[in-house]
Parts: structure tokens; sequence; C-alpha cells
């Protein structure tokens, strides 16, 4: 008993370290590519860390639609003497810290902007900010034409945001299989699935700063993201199981998992917002559609591989037992399946396909950032709950339909909202059909 | 190094209004979740309730301190309702997301810039604290108190914090001696049972997720008196997972586990983070920056919730025999 409760202990010990070393392993490499982005850049990420003192700024985006502009200059100037510039930086983002608040005039060089983008017709330049309450003031420039998207048709913007919709809610179904399968096979609702999320975005970034091509950092990352999955049921869920800790207790630990893993990754990776490869793609037509290649690109990917894995569960043997023991472990355990072996799988896959949706989901929102993962482990519940506790295909269908709520709510609803709608319809759908769309009644409890 | 200001500095976490608000926090989770077994992760939801229902009533409506505060507690009192009332009767994970989930709907309510003239959205809301502070009866000066130093404000407020807490505290230690408390318990460790004997199990868990709701909120102003300033970012999920860390170490069913908690919480976190920054400023530590040792402290707070949770799960005060999982 002792002995096993040490080996136990031991095991344990390994597992956080090795989770350290693993994202340390990952991402030192990174580090000196982090340690010097431009002067612009910084101030922004400084900005963005937690628990930061509040800086007083005046600060802005430059675009045209949705095309940034870089290399603009941007002056700050006061009465009172002080002068500061910027210059806007590859995401069109600039930002001035200025000593106190007052009025400030802000005038943007019109010789820096691109000839083929002249600023907007009737927009004031110099501008006046006056400091109210708020330490951040922010000044939108109009540049080029992007005046013109406000008057496209209702059904256009339905179609776009449609597409988005369901680009994101395919992203957000892969990630939720990995979540469904666990809590089917084991009971376990992992909070700390998020958190696998963002090491596929991370390691990405960190593969491709250490130089490799995009499509190895890629693979590399799911793969890794696979590995940390084994790791993590080897290490920390398998011995649980075994003590026979029940679901509620091994929820907590999966919270401080979550915590723990945020806070690696952020000690490593640091505050700030990064963008992976070719985050800026043109905006094609399909079909009278525009939608960004990206999105375009994210959407077939996720279709294609969430076939495959339905094919997977389908129609292999892995599938079929997958699917016994999610049933009934015990009479899986009895018919000879190797209930173990099986979960080991079911976290191996999960965590991959969690790796590819982070990294789809660096894409989408774009950028990659420490916390992304906690952004979207809400929008995994909701497509979870909304489709089923338990069950994958419910997982999917739910998954979709959060993604086209999320995205068409914003035509009516502020996009700093777009969330809310899918966490108010989760608690709706809990309150009259609990199991879900695709539950069964005696799993609710 | 400068032992002295470090320690002083542990000494002051102690005692701080900020850990008073997290010890009342968690003994609402320690009702929640320690004696009638109802998986709150939203208590950060309530405490911005709390927080904004004051704030909100006070600058906007101009309303004195008293109703500012009613309206806080009826505030916190529909949230528990809108939450219970749906997922009372479901099993606990469902209720364990659907709070997070109501956490974060406040959360995002309170930031979003549709609201700004209200909530002031992201930069929250400021100067709705004179009230409290009116009733001091403290004229303005120092008052050192041994090696810890004062102010007529901070005294105040300090008094205040900790008066709420143990007369919270005393409440749950009566409730939970009274037959309404046994039944509690008795419905944490198994509710078909207590159900057979005719109690009506919702309306109990109800009373219970309402108490810890309005301890929640109560906490939730007392967080924002010290600075008389509420921000959204201060209410996300990270901080319902600190208090839990709290409750789960003091002992989460157990009345003054959460005091104890939140004060080896908060002086944890101060001592690691004095001694690192004195290491790294001595030039001991060169490998990691100050705002890494900031982070460092919080990897440390997300494993120790794991490893408490598997080796310790009763806390330091907590009794082993009496443990709410099932």
């Amino acid at each position: 008993m002792f002995r096993q409760a040490n080996a136990a202990v031991i095991r344990w010990v390994g597992v956080v370290g090795l989770i350290a070393l693993f994202a340390g392993l990952a991402l030192a490499s990174a580090v000196p590519a982090l340690a010097m982005p431009s002067a612009s850049a910084s101030a922004a990420g400084q900005l963005q860390a937690p628990l930061q003192k509040q800086e007083l700024t005046i600060r802005g985006t430059l675009r045209d639609g949705s095309v940034p502009i870089e290399g603009v200059r941007i002056t700050a100037s006061s009465t009172t003497g002080f002068s500061a510039e910027a210059t806007t930086d590859k995401d069109g983002r600039w930002v001035i810290v200025v000593p106190a608040k007052g009025t400030y005039e802000v005038l943007l060089d019109v010789a820096t902007l691109p000839a083929d983008k002249p600023l907007s017709e009737g927009e004031a330049n110099p501008r006046i900010v006056e400091f109210g309450t708020s330490s951040n003031m922010g000044v939108i420039f109009k540049v080029g034409e992007n005046a013109a998207a406000a008057t496209r048709s209702f059904g256009s913007i339905l179609a776009e945001r449609t597409v988005a919709g369901l680009s994101f809610g395919l992203l957000l179904a892969l990630t939720a299989v990995g979540l469904s399968l666990v809590f089917g096979t084991t009971g376990l609702t992992n909070f700390a699935h998020g958190e696998m999320v963002t090491f596929g975005a991370v390691s990405t970034f960190a593969l491709s700063a250490w130089g490799f091509p995009l499509w190895a950092a890629l693979v590399v990352a799911v793969l890794l993201g696979g590995a940390l999955g084994w790791l993590q049921d080897w290490g920390l869920w398998k011995p649980l199981r075994r003590r026979g800790s029940a679901l509620v207790p091994m929820m907590i630990v999966s919270i401080g998992l979550a915590l723990a893993m945020r806070y690696i990754i952020l000690f490593f990776f640091g505050g700030t917002t990064e963008q992976l490869p070719s985050a800026q793609s043109p905006i094609l037509v399909v079909l009278g559609v525009s939608i960004s290649r990206n999105t375009l690109v994210s959407l077939v990917v996720s279709l294609v591989v969430i076939i495959a894995v339905a094919l997977l569960l389908l129609k292999t043997r892995f599938g079929k037992a997958t699917r016994a023991v999610a049933d009934n472990p015990a009479l899986a355990a009895a018919s000879g399946i190797d209930v173990d072996r099986v979960i080991r799988m079911v976290w191996v896959v999960g965590s991959m396909l969690a790796a590819l949706g982070g990294i789809l989901w660096a894409y989408y929102r774009p950028g990659v950032a420490f916390n992304m993962g906690q952004q979207i482990l809400l929008m995994i519940f909701a497509g979870v709950t909304l489709g089923g506790l338990g069950t994958v295909f419910g997982a999917l269908i739910g998954s979709v339909l959060v993604g086209l709520m999320v995205e068409i709510s914003t035509i009516w609803l502020e996009a700093d909202l777009k969330y809310v709608g899918a966490l108010a319809v989760m608690i709706l759908v809990l309150l009259f059909k609990p199991q879900g769309l695709l539950g069964r009644r005696e799993r609710v409890g | 190094m400068d032992f002295a200001a470090i320690f002083t500095n542990a000494l002051t976490e102690i005692v701080s209004p900020i850990t008073a608000s997290y010890a009342l926090a968690a003994l609402g989770l320690a009702v929640h979740f320690g004696y009638a077994g109802l998986l709150n992760f939203g208590q950060a939801g309530f405490m911005a309730v709390g927080a904004y229902g004051f704030s909100i009533s006070t600058l906007t409506f101009g309303a004195p301190l008293p109703v500012a505060l009613l309206v806080a507690l009826v505030a916190s009192v529909l949230f528990a309702l809108i939450l219970g009332i749906p997922t009372l009767r479901l099993r606990a994970d469902y209720l364990a997301i659907v709070t997070i989930a109501a956490a974060e709907i406040v959360r995002y309510i309170v930031t979003t810039n549709s609201l700004t003239n209200v909530t002031g959205s992201a930069n929250g809301l400021a100067t709705f604290e004179r009230g409290f502070y009116a009733l001091s009866p403290f004229p303005p000066g120092d008052y050192p108190v041994g090696p810890l130093n004062f102010n007529d404000r901070s005294l105040w407020v300090t008094l205040v914090a900790w008066g709420i807490v143990l007369l919270c505290a005393a409440i749950v230690w009566a409730l939970m001696r009274s037959p309404w408390g046994r039944v509690l318990k008795g419905i944490r460790e198994d509710e078909n049972a207590v159900l057979s004997l005719g109690k009506n199990v919702f309306v109990y868990k109800m009373e219970a997720l309402v108490i810890g709701g309005l301890f929640g909120s109560l906490a939730g102003i007392l967080f924002t008196l010290p600075t008389g300033a509420v921000q959204p970012a201060n209410y996300g999920s990270e901080l319902t997972f600190f208090l839990w860390t709290a409750l789960l170490l003091g002992g989460m069913a157990t009345v003054f586990g959460s005091v104890l908690g939140a004060m080896i919480f908060w002086v944890v976190l101060s001592l690691t983070q004095g001694i690192l920054l004195g290491l790294i400023e001595a030039g001991y530590i060169t490998f990691l920056s100050s705002a890494q040792a900031g982070q460092l402290r919080y990897i440390l707070v997300g494993v120790a919730l794991m490893l408490l949770m598997i080796f310790r799960p009763q806390g330091i005060l907590g009794n082993k025999k009496e443990l709410a999982f099932s």
C-alpha cells in the first residue's frame, strides 16, 4: 500500500516536471525571437499583460477594410510641450504612451500612407483627444474605401457570417471531440482541455520561430499535443483512476492543472499576442460570398478531419471499442476490451485534435496568446452540453450550432457580447432539455 | 535582501481587507460545496454582481449606502435563483458548467462597450466608496499597530471587513449546528436518503446557494472598498479558482478553514514574491525577470491545488471522515 502510494507520488511529481520541461523545450528556442519585437509591438504587449499598472495611452488600429496598414507615422503632442510618435506595426496597431491626462493633438503623417490608400474624405486630421475617466483613448483614422462596407445587403452579411460561423463551429467541434470522448469514457469534465488548445497554437508558433517551415511546424505541434495527452493520462489521470478518485475531485485536479499549464505557458511565452506565419490572408470571393483564405482553409481542414474521426469511430475496431467503453466500461472490460488502452488512445487522439483546433483558433481570432484556450473553453462546453454530454456526434452538432450562433449574433449584438448569446442558450437548453440534443436521459442524474 | 520588509508585507496581507474578502467569498463556497455539495464555479460572478450592484446604484441612481447594499444583496439573490432553478435538479457537473458560464456572462455584460455609461466597460467604475468612509469614526491620521501602518481609511475598512467575516462565520457555525444544517449535510452525503425522509431537497439546496451567494456578493463589495474602484477584469474565472484553492487549503467543510486558507494563500503569494524579487535584485537569480517571478507564483497555485486535491482533500482543518465527495 505504502509502496503503491509512493510510486504514485514519484509518477506524479514526474508529470508536473515533464509538463514543465515539455513547455520549456518547445519554447526556450522561441524566447530570443520573442525578446526583440519592434518598439511599438512591445508597448502593445505590455498593455496586454495581466496585473499591469494602468498606463495612459492613445491608441488605434489603421486598416483598410480588414487589411492592416504598416509603417504609418502618428504623432501626439500637447500644449505643455510633450510630443511622442508611433509607427503602426504589421497588424496596423499603434500606441502612444502619454505622461498625464489632458488634451492632445494627434496627427497622422499622410506622407507615410501608401499611395493607393489615402485618408478617407471628411476625416479630421489632426484630431484633438481629451482624456476623461478612461485611461486609454482610441483614435481611428478611416483610410481607403472601407466606408463602403455599411451599404451591403442583409443577405450578403448573413451569408458571410454563416460561413464564418461554420468555420468557427467546425474548429470548435474539433476541440470538442476530445473533451466529449474523455467525458464519455472516464466521466471527467476536463477543465484543462483549453490549455491543450493553447499548447497547439503556442508550439506551432515556437516551432516556426525556431525555423521550421509552416507545414512541418503544424504537423509537429499536433504530434506534440498528442504526446502531451499521452503524458497526462500516463502520469496523472490513470494513477488517479487506479486510486478510485471520485469525479468531482478529478474535476478540481483538472482545474489545478489548467491553472498550472496556463501560467507555465505565460511564463515562457509572455503576455503578448503573436501572429502565426501567414496570418494575413487575402479575401476571396466564393459563390458571391467574400471570405478570407484562412477561414476557408480552416473550414475545409476541420471538415476533412471531422469526417475522418467519424469514420474512425464508426468503422474501425478502435472506434467500436471506444464507443463500447463510453457506453459501459465494466461491460466493455468483461468482453475483453483493454479499457485503459482505449482511454489512453482517447487522450492521445483528443489532445491531437485539440492542438489542431488551437492552431485553427489562432488563425481565426487571429493571434496566439497564453489565455486563448481559456477563452474558447466555455464555447466548447456550450457546444458539448448543447449536443449532449458524452456523445461525440452530439458534440459535433452542438459545436457547429454554437459557432453559427456566435457569428450570426454579431449582426445584431456588439462584437464584445458575441459569446454571451451562446452561453445563455446553453443555460436555456439545460432548463428545458438537460440531456442535450442527442443525449440520453439516464446520463443526466 | 530586506527580510524585515518582506515579513511586514506578509503580515500586512494577513489582515488586509482583500484577504478578508477572499475569506468571506471562500466561506460562501464552503456553504455551497463543503456543506451542501454544490459545485459553484461562478463565485466570481456573485462577487461581480455584488460589486456592480453596489457601485451602479451609488453612482447612477445616487442611492445612499444602506440602499446600495440592499440592491447588491437582492441582485445576488436573484442571480442565485436564476442559476439554481435550471441546474439544482441536475448532476453536480452541470451546475459547475452553468455557474462558470453565468459568471462569464456577467463579466461580458459589465465589460461591453454598449453599456459604458452605466458600467464604465473595461475601465470599470470608481469613487462610489465615499458613503462608506463617511461612516468612519476615526479622525484623519496615522494609526500604527505594531509593525503595521494604518491610516484612518485603511483601519476603518480593515475593521469592518474582518467584523463582517467574523459575523458571517458565526452565522455559518450556528446554521450548521441547526437542524437545517444537518439536513444540508445529509443531502451532501446522500440526496436520495434525505429525499425519502420527506425533505424538499431542491429548496434546501436553493437556500444554501442563496446564502453562499450573499456571502460572495458581500465579499465582492469588500473587495472594491480599499481602492474604491471596480474593474471587470478582476472577476474572471481565475478569481473563482483562487477562492477554491483557499477553501480547499483550509478545509472545505469547516467554518474557519476558509479564513485560514485565504490568509495562507495571500501570505504565501506575498512571501514568494518578496523573496523572489529580493533574490533577483541581489543578483542571485538571473534567469527570471520580475514579471516571470510573479507568474511563477501562480504556477505554484495551480500545482498546489492539484496536490491538495490528491493528497489532502480535507484541507488543513478538515476531518477526513467528513468529506463531500461522492
